[in-house]
């Protein structure tokens, strides 16, 4: 007989090492997606007891306990209760500890008792315990507490046996109709009185010499240090972009190269016609020039990861809080909107770690202005054209200068609109003060983390195969479509629908200076930033693409006028010229209100900012 | 707003928690942890989340410092201190460190 599948559900503190011990249950075998509707992570694997039941295993989002005060909290409340729609209510609940660091969990325990579902604690890191001098007296705890506790030690091999064992021995004697779910959201006195309780409990069957982690306090005398801790922090941060840049950089050529080999070897193998051009130009370059972000997605994941698995990035929160908070800012938005720097995609993904969904949201609008790569061959392309390479103030660089001005300007305008959000749209959403664990450091598992970058990388591919694709799919389709008449001697994209569409759109973009050139490129730039570039050059006639950059500049630099060239640096500041952006800020937000709201505000300012420098930079002369 | 606070708790330190006031917590006047410099030992007296304006009611904000296990007899020590205006701070709360806002913390009466 098939017994049908159980569903185990891990509930525990943050820190708890929930997550690593999901990881050595399950493996690889796990989906990561989100819930429907909100931004929350939601973890299932699947594994097979020593029995050889089918389980399938929720990791649910860190709580301390069951009241749901941000959306997170609110899912794990309702699946434990049962009461979230298109979620099975777990046959078992699986209540995660440290051992090293019983208090709050068991008190967490206690209230999960209240809900009457089956129930066991699993005290994990038990090796770590041990080491500290701390000894348990299982059985002992177990019968305080009324439900069974096992041992485990997720980053071990068999480590999890003892959790096996008790799966099945409680699927064995599972009752179909649980008892009644007393619990309500706990009162001060009661939250107090459990604390109590709990402390009582572990007074009782733990004995506690625990040396505090020397290692710990020794890593954080210098890591918090006010000044010291700033410059590690720098250093990381420093060695991490290097990482991002440099690391990535040859594989990224690679596989670009490789996409160029194979679009191609499209080009070469099929007969010149729409075919030739949907393939090379549209599926294999389209979907390549999102894939060519993988590395970069990977490495910055490789860090974070890292960083979050040794115990660092609460550290990281603790010292910048302040400093982000000036702007209404949650510490933890730090990371997320430095990765922003070198690509938004994987920045909005690692908007993750903030657990508050209003801090969440403000960081997932602003990651876009922070100036990302793809921004960059187009500011290159303007400035060596436009802005002289002379010295000002003797020393600096005016072509540097004007470069670093662009990405002040992005940082600068992203903290100004985060103020903006702040006091105008999430008003009435309670602030999450800053209240987090500091947990005890700890080594980074290689496993683990191998299995999330996996996830996230696979989730990363997935949509480039979805809704990237068909965006890019669209963008080929408006540069392509109509077909140039026989013997045109114009570039065919003159007669496309992206070029009615900027011919439609010049008037618009007449006040700031654009022309019809310049709206249309702006169209299959959509795509990606940097493909402006080639779009420019296809419509200015110019064989070679981004190659000829340089040949480029000098046939803008003869176009265009100077004030024109600023408007559109100001332009791309802002400008939302970013499909797979606004990809992921639908998929991270789960709502097209958010992404409609992000296009909508880059445009305007985009708009605003390029109006105010193209008047003034023809105001004084540069018309 | 929250300078000021820091003044504060700068002449307080001063006046209540002179070094290595570990020793003999129990002597201390009574004060709100979010006054306590970097160093400072106590024990948890009670909790009184109605003073400390924080953004959270005050319910909430007194069930979010017991969950984190700021409870009645808890000792606390200030182990680190944040580096615009000495916040937030990080605080052992007997074996965990938990990092908390002064704001928040001055809903925990130390002594």
């Amino acid at each position: 007989m098939e017994a049908p599948l159980l569903h185990l559900a891990l509930v525990g503190t943050p820190n708890s090492g929930k997550t690593s011990l999901f990881n050595a249950l399950t493996g690889s075998r796990q989906k990561v997606a989100n819930y429907p509707g909100v931004t929350v992570e939601r973890k299932e694997g699947f594994f097979v007891t020593p029995l050889g039941r089918q389980v399938s295993l929720v990791d649910l989002p860190g709580t301390y306990s069951l009241r749901g005060r941000s959306p997170d909290e609110e899912i794990t409340r309702d699946i434990v209760l049962g009461h979230a729609s298109g979620e099975a209510r777990p046959d078992l609940v699986l209540c995660v500890a440290d051992a090293t660091n019983l208090r709050l969990t068991i008190r967490l325990l206690l209230e999960l008792k209240r809900t009457g579902r089956p129930l066991a604690l699993v005290l994990n890191m038990f090796d770590i315990a041990t080491r500290r001098g701390i000894a348990v007296d299982v059985a002992r705890m177990s019968e305080a507490l009324g439900v069974p506790v096992v041992t485990s030690i997720a980053v071990r091999k068999g480590g999890t046996a003892d959790l096996l064992t008790l799966t099945d021995e409680l699927s064995a004697q599972m009752q179909p109709l649980p008892a009644e779910n007393g619990w309500r959201p706990l009162g001060v006195a009661e939250l107090r009185a459990t604390q109590r309780e709990a402390d009582r409990i572990i007074a009782e069957s733990v004995s506690l010499p625990s040396r505090p982690d020397t290692w710990t306090a020794r890593i954080d005398a210098v890591v918090l240090h006010p000044v010291a801790g700033l410059l590690v922090l720098g250093l990381i941060l420093f060695v991490m972009f290097q990482a991002v840049f440099a690391w990535a950089k040859p594989v990224m050529e690679l596989l670009s190269a490789s996409f160029d080999t194979l679009g191609q070897f499209a080009h070469d193998t099929l007969p010149a016609g729409l075919l030739q051009s949907f393939l090379q130009n549209g599926v294999i370059s389209g979907v390549g020039s999102v894939i060519v972000f993988l590395p970069q997605i990977i490495i910055i994941f490789l860090f974070i990861l890292l960083l979050e698995d040794f115990g660092y990035m609460s550290r990281a929160a603790f010292l910048m809080d302040r400093i982000m908070g000036g702007a209404g800012l949650h510490g933890r938005a730090f990371i997320p909107l430095l990765s922003s720097f070198a690509c938004a995609i994987p920045g909005i993904m690692a908007t993750r770690v903030i657990d508050n969904r209003r801090d969440r949201l403000t960081t997932i609008l602003i990651a876009p202005l922070m100036t990302c790569s793809a921004r960059i061959p187009v500011y290159t392309l303007i400035i060596s054209a436009f802005i002289p390479e002379r010295q000002v103030w003797g020393f600096v660089n005016l072509q540097g200068l004007v470069m670093f001005g662009l990405y002040a300007a992005g940082i600068v305008s992203a903290l100004g609109v985060s103020f903006l959000i702040k006091f105008f749209m999430l008003r009435d959403y309670a602030p999450a003060p800053f209240m987090l664990e500091l947990p005890d450091y700890k080594m980074p598992r290689l496993k683990s983390i191998a299995i999330g970058i996996y996830s996230r990388a696979m989730m990363f591919l997935q949509r480039a195969g979805t809704t990237i694709f068909a965006m890019m799919v669209l963008i080929w389709f408006l540069a392509s479509f109509p077909q140039p008449p026989l013997g045109a001697t114009e570039p065919a994209i003159d007669f496309s629908l992206a070029a009615m569409l900027g011919k439609a759109l010049a008037p618009l973009l007449a006040p700031v200076g654009f022309n019809w050139q310049i709206a249309m490129a702006l169209v299959p730039g959509m795509a990606a930033r940097e493909v402006a570039v080639a779009a420019l050059g296809t419509v200015y006639a110019i064989e070679g693409g981004k190659e000829a950059a340089e040949a480029i500049g000098q046939v803008l630099a003869t176009k265009w006028s100077l004030a024109t060239a600023l408007s559109l640096l100001a332009w791309y500041i802002f400008a939302p010229q970013c499909a797979s952006t606004l990809a992921v800020i639908k998929r991270e937000t789960g709502s097209w209100k958010w992404m409609a709201a992000t296009f909508a505000y880059m445009l305007t300012l985009a708009y605003a900012a390029s109006l105010v420098t193209y008047n003034v930079a023809v105001a004084l002369g540069a018309g | 707003m929250t300078s000021k606070i820091d003044t504060r708790s700068q002449e307080h330190s001063e006046k209540r928690s002179p070094r290595h006031s570990g020793r003999h917590p129990q002597k201390h006047p009574e004060m709100p942890l979010g006054l306590a410099r970097r160093g400072y030992t106590g024990v948890i007296q009670h909790l009184a989340a109605d003073g400390a304006g924080s953004a959270l009611s005050d319910v909430e904000l007194e069930s979010r410092l017991i969950e984190l296990g700021f409870v009645e007899g808890a000792k606390v020590e200030v182990l680190h201190e944040g580096a615009v205006g000495r916040d937030p701070i990080a605080v052992r709360v007997d074996n965990v460190t938990i990092a908390v806002r002064r704001r928040e913390a001055m809903a925990i009466i130390v002594a």
